[in-house]
C-alpha cells in the first residue's frame, strides 16, 4: 500500500477559501478600470445591469448597480467596446469571481455621443425622419410660435429678423427651460400647447452651448412632440455645425435662429420689387390688349367690307351723274329738236297769222265780238270793229 | 370685391392670375377692362399690407385659472 502524501498544514472550508480569495482579489487589486466589449447584457427587475466584458481570449462577468446604471446616460448595448471601473469580488454562492462596477463609458466616442447614435438609428427605423412626410412651410404666415427661452440672444434675433422681413407677422413666444433635468419635458409640452393654438409655424430652438447644453433637443420626448405635430416645425438649435435629433425630425431645419426667422419671415423688401413688377406686367398687358382692339377696329374700319359700301356709293353716284348727264343732254337735245321744230311751225304759222295777212290789207271786222263775214249780217246802225294791221277802226253802219 | 378676411397671399394670387388672364389676350375688351380695374385694386391693397408696420409679439402664460393666454411680450433689447 503506498503511503498517503504529506499532510495539509491546512483545511479550508469552502466558504474560508472563498473569503480568502476575496480579501486577496479585493486587497490586490482594489478598484480597477477594464475594458472590453460588451456581451449578454441584461436589466434585472431590480436595476442592476448584468453583462460579460470580453476580449478575444478572456471573459469577465460584471455586475453594474441599479444606482449606477440609472445615471447612463445612453444604452449599454452588446458589442458596444466600454471601459468598467469596479472592484474585483468574490460571489461565494457560485463560487465565481465577478466586479461590481461603478462606472461604465463608451470607448472612441463620449457617451452623449453614442446615445445620439442610439437614438437617431432607433427613431430613423420607427421613421421619424422620413423625408416624404416633411411639409412646406407657407409662403406668408400669419402667425407663428416660438418654442424657446424667453431670454437669451435667440429669441430676441428671431424676433427682431422676423419683424424686420414681415412686421405683420404675428409671433408668440412659448417659454420653455432650453436645457437642465425636465427640459426636454417642457419642450415637449410647449410644441404640444402651440400645436393646438392654430400657428401656421412652429419654430423650436435656442442658442449655441455644448452638447451637454443643447441635450434636450436630442432626447426623445421632443423628437416624438414634433412629429406628433400638425404644425409645420422648423428646428433652430445652436450653430450651423450642431445637428439635434429635432433638427432630423423637424420639416425644416434652421442653421441658427437667425436663419429660422429668414426661413418663416418672406422679406417684403423683396415682395415690393416683385409687386413692382407685376404691377409693370398688368399695364403691359392691358396696354397690348387696348392696341390689339385698336387694330382690330383699324383693321376693320379699312376692310373693304367697310370700304365697299362708300365705294358703291360712290361708283353709284358717278353712275348717276353719268345718267344725268346723258338725261341732260338728251333733254337738251331734244329740247333743241323741238325748239327747231317748234320754229319752223311757228314760222309757218306765222306765215299764215292773221296779222300777216292783215299787214297784206286785210282787215277783220266783228260785230258784237263776232267776226262778221257775210255782209247782210250787217244792218244800218250796227257798231262795227274793224281791226287793221296796226289798230283797229270802230264804224257804224249806215 | 375684395373680402376683408383675405390675406397678403389671397390678395397676390388673385393679382397673379388677373395679369395671367390679361396676358393670354383672349378677353373681350369690356371683360379685360373690368378685370385690369380689379388688378390695380387688388395691387393696391398688397402694397397697403406691405407697409402696415404693425408689429405683435406675444408670449404664451398660463394665467390663475391655469388656462393657456397671450399676452403682449416685451423682450430685453440688446
Amino acid at each position: 500500500m503506498g503511503s498517503p502524501g504529506p499532510s495539509p498544514s491546512r483545511v479550508y472550508r469552502v466558504f474560508e477559501l472563498q473569503a480568502a480569495v476575496r480579501d486577496l482579489l479585493e486587497g490586490e487589486f482594489g478598484r480597477v478600470w477594464v475594458e472590453g466589449e460588451l456581451s449578454g447584457v441584461k436589466r434585472a427587475q431590480s436595476g442592476h445591469v448584468y453583462f460579460a466584458l470580453k476580449d478575444e481570449k478572456a471573459r469577465l462577468d460584471v455586475v453594474l448597480w441599479r444606482s449606477s446604471a440609472v445615471r447612463l446616460r445612453f444604452e449599454p448595448e452588446d458589442g458596444l467596446t466600454v471601459r468598467v471601473r469596479g472592484r474585483l469580488t468574490v460571489y461565494a454562492p457560485q463560487g465565481r469571481y465577478q466586479m461590481e462596477a461603478d462606472a461604465l463609458e463608451p470607448v472612441g466616442a463620449g457617451p452623449l455621443q453614442v446615445a445620439f447614435e442610439q437614438l437617431r438609428r432607433r427613431l430613423e427605423a420607427d421613421g421619424l425622419f422620413d423625408p416624404a412626410r416633411k411639409r412646406r412651410l407657407p409662403a406668408f404666415p400669419r402667425r407663428v410660435a416660438l418654442v424657446t427661452s424667453p431670454s437669451g440672444a435667440a429669441v430676441r434675433d428671431l424676433i427682431h429678423v422676423a419683424s424686420r422681413r414681415w412686421p405683420a407677422l404675428e409671433l408668440v413666444v412659448v417659454p420653455v427651460r432650453v436645457q437642465g433635468p425636465g427640459a426636454a419635458e417642457e419642450i415637449a409640452a410647449g410644441i404640444r400647447a402651440a400645436d393646438a393654438r392654430g400657428f401656421d409655424v412652429l419654430v423650436v430652438g435656442r442658442g449655441g452651448g455644448s452638447l451637454e447644453d443643447l441635450w434636450a433637443f436630442n432626447e426623445e420626448a421632443v423628437a416624438r412632440a414634433i412629429f406628433a405635430a400638425r404644425t409645420p416645425v422648423v428646428s433652430a438649435v445652436g450653430h450651423e455645425v450642431d445637428v439635434t435629433i429635432s433638427d432630423l425630425v423637424a420639416d425644416v431645419r434652421a442653421a441658427t435662429p437667425s436663419a429660422a426667422a429668414e426661413l418663416v419671415a418672406p422679406d417684403r423688401v423683396q415682395m415690393m420689387g416683385g409687386l413692382r413688377g407685376t404691377g409693370r406686367r398688368l399695364a403691359r398687358a392691358a396696354r397690348a390688349l387696348l392696341g390689339e382692339g385698336r387694330r382690330r377696329l383699324d383693321a376693320a374700319a379699312s376692310a373693304r367690307a367697310f370700304r365697299r359700301p362708300l365705294e358703291r356709293v360712290h361708283e353709284a353716284g358717278l353712275a348717276v351723274d353719268d345718267v344725268a348727264l346723258r338725261l341732260a343732254t338728251a333733254a337738251r337735245e331734244r329740247l333743241r329738236a323741238r325748239g327747231e321744230a317748234f320754229e319752223r311751225i311757228a314760222a309757218r304759222l306765222d306765215a299764215l297769222s292773221p296779222l300777216k295777212v292783215l299787214a297784206r290789207g286785210f282787215s277783220v271786222t266783228t260785230k258784237g265780238g263776232r267776226v262778221l263775214t257775210r255782209a247782210a249780217d250787217a244792218r244800218a246802225g250796227d257798231e262795227l270793229r274793224t281791226i287793221l294791221a296796226d289798230g283797229e277802226v270802230r264804224s257804224r253802219v249806215t | 370685391m375684395a373680402n376683408p378676411k383675405e390675406g397678403f397671399e389671397d390678395h397676390l394670387q388673385a393679382l397673379e392670375k388677373i395679369v395671367e388672364e390679361l396676358e393670354q389676350g383672349d378677353l373681350t375688351l369690356d371683360a379685360a377692362l373690368a378685370r385690369f380695374e380689379e388688378g390695380v385694386k387688388r395691387l393696391k391693397t398688397c402694397r397697403e399690407l406691405l407697409t402696415k408696420a404693425e408689429e405683435k409679439v406675444k408670449i404664451l402664460v398660463r394665467d390663475a385659472e391655469g388656462e393657456l393666454k397671450e399676452e403682449p411680450f416685451e423682450s430685453e433689447e440688446a
